[in-house]
């Protein structure tokens, strides 16, 4: 018997399982939580139909007597006649807050870098563990392979740069396949490297004709550096060279003197500087101050196919998050991560990153406790500045409802909710204004912003 | 004179191998011009930086870790750190499955081939495309159609050792002596006894030098694969330790790569002297 049947078939049998027929205790049942990520409509209809069900049972401890009723009365008389001295409505809230996990051995990828600093930390912390789940964590040789293990179904989740599930969701640089965001990994925590031979030439007007990396096309590094240099006036796209490279390529491109440069990811900076190989430009902080790097997420369909498994591991993200957003927590941090079966890093390199107490590589030791930082909420207005970037670097042609898009990515609407579960308190809007280099973005009024830069791809 | 022209040969071996290491250990030995930095600043530093240590590992270095890695071949850390031996046994599984698939296909397909003219003209052209395609180059393909990363891998293994023993299989059964399939016809020996007890036996040799050949490239190829889809395998821990930047693993997977390439490449010769034969 499916949970989800009509209850007011009168040829049905309701009477199994728990309350709710899902599970196989009734304490099962109590424990399990739900997060709703469907449209809303369909959802609470499904809630409806269980909790009717339970209130049809109770009514009518016969199964042949409620048959009975309902053939004589029929359904809508007796939907009509329930609602009126049982609150349906406010019994479906209550439950459609538990539900146990469809799917408890799930598979999570994960770049070794330290954005995903709290998807791998939940793994030997016991993150997952507390919230019922059994995570492997998997790490994956680059974001295209990513990319497709997520899409194949191999992973249930991923890490994955911000902008990726909005351009995979567009079907930018692979088939469009809805995937969603619940949480932002990390803030901050990039960096510019210059290679050490180029450390009289601080100021961006000089580098014309360098050769840079990126880890990939649709990431914050990407739009990040050629904000960077747009807004010191040369053009990415001719000025100078943008190399899409792994990451971990990067260091080793840069002592082979390949690259002169690149904007990376964390702890690729501070590696190049540990081998003494260049020194840290600029953090990415310097650019845009709580700027998101990294993502958590999921396809549509695990969301929908295995809701209840998708909000444990939205809550035991979010859990390690907020532990790992608080400084004193750091150092403990470094050392889970580094091993060889996650990020594979000396240790001294990771505490450098997430205490912010680093060696810049020129000679001197720097400290910047909000280097990197760490904040769950999956901002609206963050997609929306994604995918201004996306047009004005010509990734996305032609119009684009931004608005719609953003909200059907980053889903802050079901974060908020679970963050107000989990006694964290989360922002009131979905929106926020933020200012990158300076200028301030509105993110109502996206189209204007596209228009107001000078320097962008044609079309 | 054979033991000692061994000996000597022998001698001149170690010989090159201690000139090779003496080199090396000289080489990385190095001293580069140390900067002076403040002590809270070189703490922060690696050694590459601070004592003007070489990035490339001396051979003491690698030794040490070798033998680290030895002393514990078979440890499981979870799914993203496993020991060598684990490493080397999926790799050698992988090649172990494409490679018999391959073998699957490949011969009995030369065979047919190579017993008829009419399909060998027919299938020429289609094989001639496939052959010099680079195995890597399906792994997209691959990963998209098949959607599962190791069945990828698999696939790729067979991809690239079906041609070599393909091609041997068809020119070792279409050269085979006249004589002999004429003797078998005059005794009206038929088809399918024809290709078991004449043609196979004298094609053999030639079948066989081609899986060895197979087994070479396929053995190239899984380190590159397991490098681009990572998860497990001698290749995918290459990947992990240069990104760590740990050219001293990378060099101790590389001498595993090619011991293990070697004792492959050994077990295939010893069966094609089982079948040669002496003309």
């Amino acid at each position: 018997m499916s949970t989800f049947d009509n209850p007011f078939d009168p040829d049905r049998n309701l009477r199994a399982g728990c309350a709710c027929g899902q599970h196989q205790s009734a304490a099962e049942h109590e424990q399990a939580t739900a997060l709703r990520c469907e449209p809303a409509e369909s959802e609470e209809k499904r809630y409806e139909g269980v909790v009717a069900s339970a209130v049809m049972r109770a009514m009518f401890p016969q199964d042949v007597a409620r048959r009975a009723f309902l053939k004589s009365v029929g359904a809508s008389t007796a939907l009509a006649a329930l609602s009126q001295f049982f609150p349906l409505k406010t019994a479906t809230e209550v439950f459609a807050q538990t539900g146990a996990p469809e799917k408890k051995d799930l598979k999570v990828g994960f770049i070794p870098i330290t954005c995903a600093t709290p998807i791998i930390m939940a793994a030997p912390m016991g993150f997952y563990a507390k919230h019922g789940l059994n995570v492997e964590v998997v790490k994956t040789a680059g974001w295209a392979v990513i990319r497709d293990k997520t899409i194949n179904k191999e992973y249930d989740a991923a890490h994955m740069l911000a902008p990726m599930p909005i351009a995979i969701s567009l079907g930018l640089g692979a088939n469009a396949i809805p995937f969603a965001v619940p949480a932002i990994e990390n803030i901050n925590g990039q960096g510019i490297v210059l290679a050490t031979k180029h450390k009289d030439k601080r100021d961006p007007k000089d580098w014309k004709g360098l050769k840079f990396a990126i880890p990939f096309d649709y990431s914050m590094h990407n739009y990040l550096l050629r904000y960077y240099l747009a807004e010191h006036g040369l053009d990415p796209d001719t000025d100078v060279q943008l190399r899409s490279v792994p990451p971990p390529e990067m260091v080793a491109n840069l002592r082979a003197d390949n690259i002169d440069g690149f904007l990376a990811p964390d702890n690729i900076c501070q590696r190049a500087i540990y081998d003494g190989v260049g020194f840290m430009h600029l953090l990415s902080k310097e650019i845009w101050d709580g700027h998101p790097c990294c993502s958590f997420a999921a396809s549509r369909e695990f969301i929908t196919t295995a809701p209840n498994s998708f909000a444990a591991l939205t809550r035991a993200i979010v859990d390690a998050t907020a532990y790992a957003s608080k400084a004193e927590n750091r150092k403990q941090i470094a050392e889970a991560i580094a091993p060889a079966n996650y990020i594979n890093a000396p240790v001294t390199v990771l505490e450098q990153v997430l205490t912010g107490t680093y060696a810049d590589g020129l000679g001197g030791v720097k400290t910047d406790a909000k280097r990197v930082d760490f904040d769950p909420f999956p901002w609206q207005s963050f997609a929306v500045w994604m995918l201004t970037q996306m047009k004005r670097w010509g990734q996305i042609k032609g119009d684009v409802d931004y608005k719609a898009v953003a909200e059907q990515v980053y889903l802050a609407t079901d974060t908020k909710k679970l963050m107000t579960e989990m006694g964290l308190s989360p922002p009131a809007s979905s929106y926020k204004s933020f200012a990158v280099m300076g200028k301030t973005f509105d993110p109502t009024k996206p189209e204007d912003y596209v228009a107001s830069f000078k320097i962008r791809k044609q079309s | 004179m054979n033991a000692s022209l061994r000996l000597r040969a022998g001698l001149v071996s170690i010989a090159l191998l201690a000139a090779f290491l003496g080199i090396w250990h000289l080489a990385t030995r190095s001293t580069a011009p140390v900067a002076t930095m403040s002590p809270e600043y070189a703490k922060l530093m690696g050694l590459t930086a601070t004592q003007g240590k070489s990035a490339m590992p001396g051979p003491l270095d690698v030794g040490a870790k070798l033998w680290e890695h030895l002393k514990r071949p078979f440890y499981d850390n979870g799914p993203n750190d496993k020991g060598l031996g684990i490493q080397l046994a999926y790799s050698i599984g992988r090649v172990g499955t494409g490679y018999l698939l391959a073998v699957l296909v490949a011969i009995p397909l030369g065979f047919l081939i190579g017993m008829s003219p009419l399909l060998s003209k027919a299938l020429d052209p289609f094989i001639q495309v496939l052959k010099p395609i680079s195995p890597l180059a399906w792994m997209p393909l691959a990963l998209y159609t098949i959607k599962d990363s190791s069945v990828s891998a698999i696939f790729v293994i067979f991809i690239c050792s079906i041609w070599p023993m393909l091609l041997n299989t068809v020119f070792g059964v279409a050269s085979v002596r006249k004589e002999w399939i004429n003797v078998a016809r005059t005794l009206e020996v038929g088809t399918i006894r024809r290709a078991f007890t004449v043609i196979l036996p004298a094609a053999a040799p030639t079948i066989l030098t081609g899986m060895r050949i197979s087994i070479g490239i396929a053995w190239l190829v899984i380190v590159a694969a397991e490098m681009l889809v990572g998860g497990t395998g001698i290749g995918y821990f290459v990947w992990n330790e240069w990104n760590n930047l740990s050219i001293t693993n990378v060099i101790i997977a590389i001498l595993l790569i090619g011991i293990v390439g070697m004792l492959l490449d050994q077990i295939l010769a010893r069966f094609t002297r089982m079948v040669t034969f002496p003309e």
